[in-house]
C-alpha cells in the first residue's frame, strides 16, 4: 500500500503539473483540495481520467470522487480495492 | 464620448527566445530547448510565485508572462482595465495536442486539463484572475496584426469610458513558432497612441 500511495503522489504532480511540490510534501492524509493542496475543480476531472486510464476504474458518478479523493491514503484504498488493471 | 488624448504607456515584446520592454532587451534564454523550458525561465526570471502558471498551455503562458513583463515595476491594474487580443493560430496548438487524444478509439482519454486551453481568450481569463480585473475583453482572429482593429477597438472602449486603460496586442503560437506584442494603453505616456506608432512599435 505503501509503494501505491508513493505513485500515485508521483502521478498526481505529474498529471498536474503541480511543479513546486515534492513528493515527499505530500502526507498521506493531507486534504487534496481546498486547504491541502488546492487542487481545483479541473484537476478534479483529471484524476477521474488518471483512475479510468491507468487503474480501469470507471466513476459512474462524478460525485463519488469527492469522497475518493479526500486524500492520498483513501484513494489509495479505493484503488487496491476496486482496480481493474 | 470622451476625446481624450491616450499613451502606449509601457510595450512588451517576445520572440527569438528574448523579451524586450518598452524596446530594450530584459532577458534573454538561448539554452532552453522548448517552449515550456523558455516559458519556465522567464517565469524564475520574473520572480513569479503562481502555481497555476505551470497548468497554462503554452499559448497561456505566453500572453500571461508577457502581462507581467508589462506590468514589472508599474502601478497595479484598475479593474476596468479591458484586454483586446489577437492572434493568426488560434489555440491550434492545443488543439492538435486534444486532437491527439481522442484520435484512438481504443485508447481514448481526453485530458480535461489540454481541453480547457482549446479556446484562445482563455488567455484573457488568465490574465484576468491574476489581475483580479472584471473588464471588457475580446480576441479576434486574423492574419497578421490587425493595427487598424486594435486602434480602433481599443479607443473605442476608452473614449465611451468602457475601460480606463487597455492591454491590446498579438499573442500568437503554432507549433514553437511565436510572436507576442502587448501594448499598455493608458492616459500616461510619452508615446502618443496612434495607430502608426502602434504598427512601428509592433514590428520593431
Amino acid at each position: 500500500m505503501a509503494e501505491l500511495r508513493e505513485e500515485l503522489k508521483e502521478k498526481i504532480i505529474e498529471q498536474l503539473s503541480l511543479e513546486d511540490v515534492e513528493v515527499s510534501e505530500i502526507g498521506d492524509d493531507d486534504s487534496l483540495f481546498g486547504d491541502g493542496l488546492g487542487l481545483d475543480s479541473i484537476d478534479a476531472l483529471e484524476l477521474i481520467v488518471l483512475l479510468e486510464k491507468d487503474y480501469g476504474i470507471k466513476l459512474k458518478d462524478p460525485k463519488e470522487g469527492k469522497a475518493i479523493f479526500e486524500s492520498i491514503g483513501v484513494m489509495a484504498d479505493y484503488i487496491a480495492k476496486n482496480r481493474t488493471k | 464620448m470622451k476625446k481624450e488624448e491616450y499613451y502606449i504607456l509601457d510595450y512588451c515584446t517576445i520572440k527569438n527566445h528574448s523579451i524586450f520592454k518598452n524596446g530594450n532587451l530584459i532577458y534573454s534564454d538561448t539554452e532552453s530547448e522548448t517552449l515550456k523550458g523558455f516559458a519556465k525561465s522567464i517565469y524564475k526570471f520574473l520572480g513569479l510565485s503562481y502555481p497555476k502558471f505551470h497548468k497554462m498551455d503554452n499559448l497561456c503562458k505566453l500572453g500571461f508572462l508577457a502581462s507581467e513583463v508589462l506590468i514589472k515595476d508599474n502601478v497595479k491594474l484598475d479593474e476596468d482595465t479591458a484586454l483586446v487580443l489577437s492572434n493568426k493560430a488560434s489555440s491550434l496548438d492545443t488543439d492538435r495536442k486534444h486532437q491527439e487524444s481522442i484520435q484512438d478509439r481504443e485508447d481514448f482519454f481526453p485530458s480535461p486539463a489540454v481541453f480547457v486551453y482549446t479556446l484562445p481568450n482563455i488567455i484573457m481569463g488568465e490574465i484576468s484572475i491574476k489581475n483580479k480585473l472584471k473588464s471588457e475583453n475580446a480576441f479576434f482572429i486574423s492574419e497578421e496584426f490587425d493595427t487598424e482593429l486594435m486602434y480602433t477597438y481599443s479607443k473605442i472602449l476608452l473614449n465611451t469610458e468602457k475601460a480606463s486603460s487597455v492591454i491590446c496586442g498579438w499573442v500568437d503560437l503554432d507549433t514553437n513558432k511565436y510572436d507576442v506584442f502587448l501594448a499598455f494603453l493608458s492616459k500616461k505616456g510619452k508615446i502618443k497612441l496612434t495607430k502608426e506608432e502602434l504598427n512601428k512599435l509592433y514590428n520593431q
